[in-house]
């Protein structure tokens, strides 16, 4: 049974540092077991955040040697024997303790959102929807908000530009409700001004830690920037009046 | 007293547990034009609901339009051996698809029929297809539904709080709650005319389960704390398909869905053992050779359902009997193929979180190969007695709904029928607190001095001069649990059980934790042990008294299901400091609901 050397960030707003614990591996472990058992053996009281353990709650997200991951989906035979393995709490947001920061920002610009408003029913009360049409909007609805994307974003991470930026999992939560079948709500408004995707420069790197494989940018992102840009041509303008494909104004 | 300082929140509802029933209960409530609060001790939409995969039943008749509320009801109900809530089960029945449409309105896309409506899928017990689902993470979906729709309802959330006690007023109502913030450790309370359980489940008190560490029965206890009265306890379900290896991930769920899609248990020898195992009391209703099996899922008017998806307590103790026999897999589970059944591109469009979760965790393509599975404890049917209409507990101002509340399943709780009772029940608890609170009389009182003997406990385990590690007792607890009070039991096991309880009892009184009051998750498994000693014990007191094998309860030294004890509901409550059992009648369905059980259609 190898052991592995962990270095965990201890600490609080007034300060904190790498601890060194000696953890044996039994097969298949991920990161947060061994979490789990400095808990148990070594640290009592060492704060981390945890609920599902399979990847479907996003609530023990850090930065596994530098690199921000879901605690539960990270095996430890991913990571070469005898190298110390460092975990950290994801640094964007405020420290509360040890692994644990404050995400609220996430759930103040949530409900910033205009929400859905959807079409009158059929006659029979319900709605009809095709497959193909809620294929392309299933792959947002797969976020679990573990905000990794958030975390690693750098209007928010460098520039630490959260009142004017709602982020990447916001811009995702925006196309899901746009791309509605029966959604009725314009968010264009709010896209632009308020949740602020002219920051937003395509570095992708949201994409490229998000543990669902969802395509942030491409499928989600830059289709806004492009409708925010269609918005303004006055012939798109008017050919979606045309076609009758007027939204109301969140 | 300086240290037991506390801030002051008022509602006129107070829903403890944000899962798909706390939520639903919020929104119910603030729609009736109260002010509500909402906590949870995790974050938002983490709540364990996020992890149910396969569906939500309900009779919406889109793919099979034979079915109605009627056969929901009659298949509930003996999925439960019949020792369901009649009036609780019909309710559920009935009131299930207007719930599920109502999800659509809030913006759950359910995966679709072929005109458009929403698709529903086989589950084990259900005679027509009739989950309502997207893919295999059904439970994600509606999480994120009812949360996203409940922040726009004016409702205060108060995330990563919990609750310690209920607070009663001199006219013994429920007025408050007491309890702690997690990320600074500072007490708070709660003055609410009327207080919502729906805090899920106990099954941290298991070794190897499928539920999250919130799982620590507080509600349960909270409630029995409070005077209320528990029913059905000895009923846990043990859910058949769970990850077995690697070891980490042992009680990793593996959806019902996969053997509603197609897939099938095998033993060792590649036989599909589940037709060796069909009680008397589905034989009527289930396919006794493989091509008929086979056949059924194209066409289940002219054969019978598959072994395969016969109710969890069934496939849970078939799968028990394979391993023990030494016809198990080499990690001590069983085969679960659907690999060879179903062509690889359906299998990754149909589960993908099981494609994701396998590949991932355990190196192994179920496209290609067989899962590995055994049964995990899951859920307790066992909770608070609720009156079947309004939701309220025996304690007045008190209401629960969702796996803190017993009753709706009976001695077994059929695939599917979680996600619709959070949100039929969740509703009604929500209704029926609101109206409560608007009648509510008199001044809201709570005695302070109750507080403070509270808050002083509260911090025992961070000032105490005690040795034992919270962990510690924890895992014992689970290992205990898991041994003798597992999917087989025995008298001598089950007091045994119950004298070690005792023993852990005591030694929690003697824990002690390092560090301090701020997100301390040492302090956090200390004081959640005391509800979880509590429902451990009232789960073997139950399971010790009942001496027969029904649902979820199976006794080696009483294999039979007796027509006595099918009448009979054991109700623990708490009187002078120790818990009590008594047997007390089942309420009996009236005649009209009782013919349709008779019907075999």
């Amino acid at each position: 049974m190898p052991t592995f050397t962990m270095r965990v960030f201890r600490g609080d707003p007034r300060g904190g540092d790498f601890k060194e614990y000696h953890v044996d591996s039994d097969e298949g472990m991920v990161v947060l077991d061994v979490i789990h058992k400095i808990q148990a053996t070594q640290a009592n009281d060492l704060a981390c955040r945890w609920n599902c353990k399979a990847g479907k709650c996003g609530s023990c997200s850090a930065e596994i040697n530098g690199k921000p991951r879901l605690m539960c989906m990270t095996r430890m035979n991913t990571f070469p024997e005898g190298e110390p393995i460092s975990v950290a709490p994801i640094r964007t947001f405020p420290l509360i303790r040890d692994l644990v920061t404050d995400v609220s920002y996430n759930y103040e610009k949530a409900r910033q959102v205009p929400p859905l408003r959807l079409k009158p029913p059929e006659a029979d009360g319900t709605y009809r929807m095709m497959q193909e049409d809620i294929d392309r909007i299933q792959e947002f609805h797969k976020c679990i908000e573990c905000f990794l994307c958030q975390d690693v974003c750098h209007v928010i991470r460098d520039h630490d530009l959260k009142k004017s930026f709602a982020g990447p999992r916001f811009f995702i939560k925006i196309a899901e409700l746009d791309m509605h079948p029966l959604d009725t709500v314009d968010r264009t408004e709010f896209v632009g001004k308020q949740a602020g995707i002219g920051l937003c420069n395509i570095t992708k790197c949201c994409s490229e830690v998000c543990p669902e494989h969802i395509h942030i940018t491409d499928n989600g992102i830059i289709p806004m920037k492009e409708r925010m840009a269609d918005n303004f041509d006055p012939i798109v303008w008017l050919l979606r009046k045309f076609r009758g494909q007027r939204k109301s104004p969140a | 007293m300086a240290k037991n300082e506390y801030e002051t929140h008022e509602h006129d509802v107070l829903v403890i547990g944000a899962g798909g029933a706390g939520l639903r209960a919020a929104i119910e409530a603030a729609a009736q034009g109260v002010s509500v609060g909402l906590v949870c001790k995790s974050l938002l939409g983490k709540a364990h609901t996020v992890m149910a995969e396969g569906g939500i039943a309900a009779a919406l008749g889109n793919v099979w339009p034979e079915d109605n509320w009627q056969v929901h009801f009659r298949d509930t109900m003996r999925g439960g051996k019949m020792l369901n809530n009649w009036r609780m089960a019909q309710l559920h029945a009935q009131e299930a698809p207007e719930r599920v449409l109502e999800l659509e309105r809030w913006g759950a896309l359910f995966d679709r029929t072929k005109d458009g409506r929403i698709l529903q899928r086989d589950f084990g017990g259900h005679r027509y297809a009739r989950l309502a689902h997207v893919g295999d993470r059904t439970g994600l979906e509606m999480i994120r539904t009812l949360q996203y729709h409940a922040i726009h309802q004016g409702i205060d959330v108060y995330m990563e709080c919990k609750v310690e006690r209920l607070l009663k007023d001199d006219q013994g109502r429920v007025v408050g709650a007491f309890g702690y913030w997690r990320n600074t450790g500072k007490f708070v309370l709660f003055k609410a005319k009327a207080i919502v359980l729906a805090t899920g489940g106990i099954g941290k008190a298991w070794k190897i389960t499928s539920n999250s560490w919130e799982y620590t029965g507080d509600g349960h206890s909270l409630a029995l704390w409070a005077g209320a009265d528990l029913i059905d306890m000895e009923f846990v379900q043990f859910h058949p398909t769970h990850m077995v290896w690697p070891p980490s991930v042992a009680g990793l769920l593996v959806t019902e869905g996969v053997r509603g899609d197609g897939g099938t248990l095998k033993n060792k020898d590649g036989v599909r053992f589940m037709f060796n195992y069909i009680p008397e009391f589905f034989k009527g209703e289930t396919a006794d050779n493989e091509a008929e099996a086979d056949r059924w899922y194209t066409d289940k008017k002219n054969n019978r359902r598959t072994p395969d998806l016969l109710p969890r307590d069934e496939v849970a103790r078939a799968i028990n009997a394979e391993v023990k026999a030494g016809r198990g897999s080499p990690h001590g589970g069983v085969f679960l193929d659907i690999a060879t059944r179903r062509p690889a591109d359906y299998i990754r469009r149909r589960l993908p979180s099981m494609y994701h979760q396998f590949k991932e965790l355990a190196d192994v393509d179920i496209t290609k190969e067989a899962m590995e599975v055994g049964p995990a404890q899951h859920y307790v049917m066992g909770g608070v007695r609720v009156d079947a209409d309004s939701t309220a507990a025996t304690v007045q101002g008190l209401f629960a709904a969702g796996e803190v509340a017993g009753g709706m399943h009976g001695s077994n709780r059929l695939g599917g029928n979680s996600l619709s009772d959070l949100v039929v029940f969740g509703r009604r608890a929500g209704l029926y607190a609101a109206l409560y609170a608007k009648d509510f009389g008199g001044p809201l009182a709570v005695n302070g001095a109750q507080l403070d003997a509270i808050g002083q406990e509260s911090l025992e385990p961070l000032t105490g001069s005690g040795n034992e590690n919270p962990y510690a007792i924890q895992a014992e607890l689970q290992e205990t649990m898991h041994k003798l009070v597992g999917i087989i039991r025995r008298e001598s096991e089950l007091k045994e059980a119950l004298k070690k309880i005792a023993t852990l009892k005591e030694r929690v009184k003697k824990v002690r934790v390092e560090g301090g009051r701020t997100y301390n998750p040492g302090w956090h498994t200390a004081l959640d042990l005391r509800s979880l000693l509590t429902v451990a014990e009232c789960s073997a007191m139950a399971a010790l008294e009942r001496k027969e094998s029904r649902g979820g309860h199976t006794r080696d030294d009483h294999p039979y299901a007796d027509d006595t004890w099918g009448k009979i509901n054991n109700v623990l409550r708490l009187r002078d400091g120790a818990i009590t059992l008594t047997r007390e009648p089942l309420p009996q369905m009236p005649d009209e609901l009782r013919a349709l059980l008779q019907e075999r259609k």
